[in-house]
């Protein structure tokens, strides 16, 4: 249940961000979900496509530094407390996040949330045996 | 003929002395009716040409400098009728003029003839496919190459500079088995390569010529383990003659000077007072068989030793180090002598960072700033922040601790640091605009 995510570098200078996401957008790739880490000196681009070959491709074309992993997007309950809920049953599992970003799209009383977990596997298992929705990556189209 | 250019380089030293000195003072002699520059140099210096008797006795004349060739732009220094200049080609001046050379046809016979040696002391044989990449034009590299290679008998591919997606391609295709180019050239061509996943270990290149700027052994080690080809070395310049002043052997224990054309000395870059064979000092080239432009005593500015015992290979010539650096090269950094070639080693040397990187030094205030510029490669890029500060922190801890100089890393994208005629652009010194 793990879903595909570009990272891609980006130096810190005015229209990085512009440039990327323009030549994401000209090849018809679409962001589902987005993070951007940042230093003084550069970022990381996070994201979510609904098409990651073409996305890469594209990247690649341009001399766009990227690489593809796996991450994981959970179903929260959109209520107070529905984030700690699923922190405190990570936690007690012993796994660690690595960081985490929301998804632009919700549903009436859901929202999805990105997870990068030190150990993936264990993550999912417990999340699933406690009932909660782990997404593929076909679920976000 | 083929036999003979190779029997040159065997020759015991006392015949090549003798020849050396009988050219030497019909060189003098030349310039010194011809070229009002030398009358006029040699007079305030009080020497004559009947000065020399001995090889020793060159250091008494004046040497000859890059701005002497500008203010002589652009034929002024020739020493033949310019009717007879087949050729000329001019090296980009970063300020101002180009610097002029030129060729009687005597002398491209010359240039193909050292270019025949430098390729045989590589192990290049007629018969072999060779790739050659170095810029046509203006620009000595490409044409020098090319009639030295066609001399030989090898197959020549033209390619010029630039468009890597047809340099692999003919590589590919035509079972190239050398290539000419400058060696940052070479592993962005490697790069592309693997990227487009038809590494060089696939192809049948063994061997590489590598030359027009100065790259250090560990850019050696890498070309080689990366793409298992062999990797040598060459040296010139157009004010001499272009490439073919000296190439290493397959021995690879400095570079042989071609010293029957180019007569080599060692001098000190500060007094000018000539140094003992093993000291290192600035080189500088006398032409004794040039005759358009023959130059007198030519301070090259780049910085070497010469060594006269004889090579493993069996070649009796002269043995220059490789450059390690350029007078003009040195950065003085809050009183720290800095070389960029100090700086490509420790990138080289912490895993996986390629050799594309730029020193800008800048000053604020009263102190300077050395930042240097990387560009990330997806061998080294991590999705994670605190790899790629532990990267940078790793790198910024070496230049500290092997040079003593505070420098900032900066991770740039790839193609941001410009790159002109294959050549990246290696120091941005912004110092004299404050």
């Amino acid at each position: 249940m793990k879903i595909r995510q570009l990272s891609i570098f980006l130096e810190n200078r005015a229209g990085r961000l512009a440039h990327v996401t323009g030549v994401l957008g000209k090849a018809g790739v679409n962001l589902l979900a987005l993070s951007l880490a940042d230093t003084t000196d550069f970022g990381i681009l996070r994201v979510i496509v609904d098409d990651v070959e073409t996305a890469r491709r594209v990247l690649q074309e341009n001399h766009i530094i990227c690489m593809v992993n796996d991450v994981t997007a959970v179903e929260v309950a959109d209520e107070p407390g529905g984030l700690a809920r699923i922190l405190e049953l990570l936690l007690k599992n012993d796994v660690n996040v690595e960081y985490m970003y929301a998804f632009s799209q919700r549903q009436a009383g859901r929202a999805a949330l990105v997870f990068r977990f030190d150990d993936p596997d264990k993550a999912v298992g417990a999340l699933q045996e406690a009932g909660i929705n782990v997404f593929a990556h076909v679920d976000l189209l | 003929m083929r036999e003979d250019l190779f029997l040159k380089d065997y020759v015991d030293r006392k015949s090549l002395e003798r020849v050396q000195l009988q050219r030497l003072r019909e060189t003098l002699e030349r310039v010194y009716e011809r070229v009002p520059f030398y009358k006029r140099s040699f007079d305030a210096h009080g020497v004559t040409p009947s000065d020399l008797e001995s090889l020793a006795d060159l250091a008494k004349f004046p040497c000859t400098n890059k701005n002497d060739l500008r203010d002589h732009y652009p034929f002024g220094l020739f020493a033949c009728p310019r009717t007879q200049v087949v050729r000329v080609h001019a090296s980009s001046g970063t300020t101002g003029k180009p610097t002029v050379v030129g060729y009687t046809a005597d002398d491209i016979g010359i240039w193909s003839e050292v270019m025949v040696r430098t390729f045989q002391c590589i192990g290049i044989r007629a018969g072999d496919v060779v790739q050659n990449a170095y810029g046509y034009g203006l620009f000595t590299g490409g044409l020098g190459a090319h009639y030295g290679l066609e001399r030989l008998g090898c197959t020549v591919i033209p390619m010029s500079g630039g468009n890597t997606e047809r340099q692999l391609m003919v590589m590919r295709d035509f079972g190239v088995s050398a290539i000419c180019c400058t060696p940052s050239y070479f592993l962005h061509l490697a790069e592309q390569a693997e990227a487009a996943g038809v590494p060089i270990q696939k192809t049948r290149l063994r061997k590489g010529v590598f030359g027009a700027e100065p790259w250090s052994d560990s850019m050696r080690k890498r070309i080689e383990e990366s793409t298992g080809i062999s990797a040598f070395d060459i040296y010139g310049l157009s004010e001499v003659i272009g490439p073919g002043v000296a190439s290493e052997c397959e021995a690879k224990s400095g570079l042989h000077i071609f010293e029957d054309h180019f007569y080599p000395e060692i001098i000190d870059p500060d007094t000018g007072e000539a140094l003992p064979p093993g000291e290192q000092g600035e080189l500088v080239f006398t032409m004794i068989t040039k005759e358009a432009l023959p130059l007198i005593r030519y301070r090259t500015r780049d910085i070497t030793a010469l060594h006269y015992a004889q090579c493993a290979c069996g070649r009796t010539l002269v043995r220059m180090d490789r450059i390690s650096h350029r007078t003009d090269d040195m950065l003085i950094i809050r009183g720290v002598n800095l070389y960029p070639s100090q700086i490509e080693s420790i990138l080289l040397e912490v895993e996986g960072t390629e050799p594309h990187y730029q020193l800008i030094v800048s000053r604020a205030g009263v102190l300077d700033d050395l930042e240097v510029k990387v560009e990330v490669t997806p061998q080294v890029f991590s999705d994670e922040v605190r790899h790629l500060e532990a990267l940078r922190a790793k790198l910024q801890e070496k230049i500290k601790s092997l040079i003593g100089l505070s420098a900032k890393v900066t991770f740039v994208e790839p193609g941001n640091i410009e790159r002109s005629m294959g050549k990246a652009k290696r120091v941005l010194d912004l110092r004299e605009n404050v």
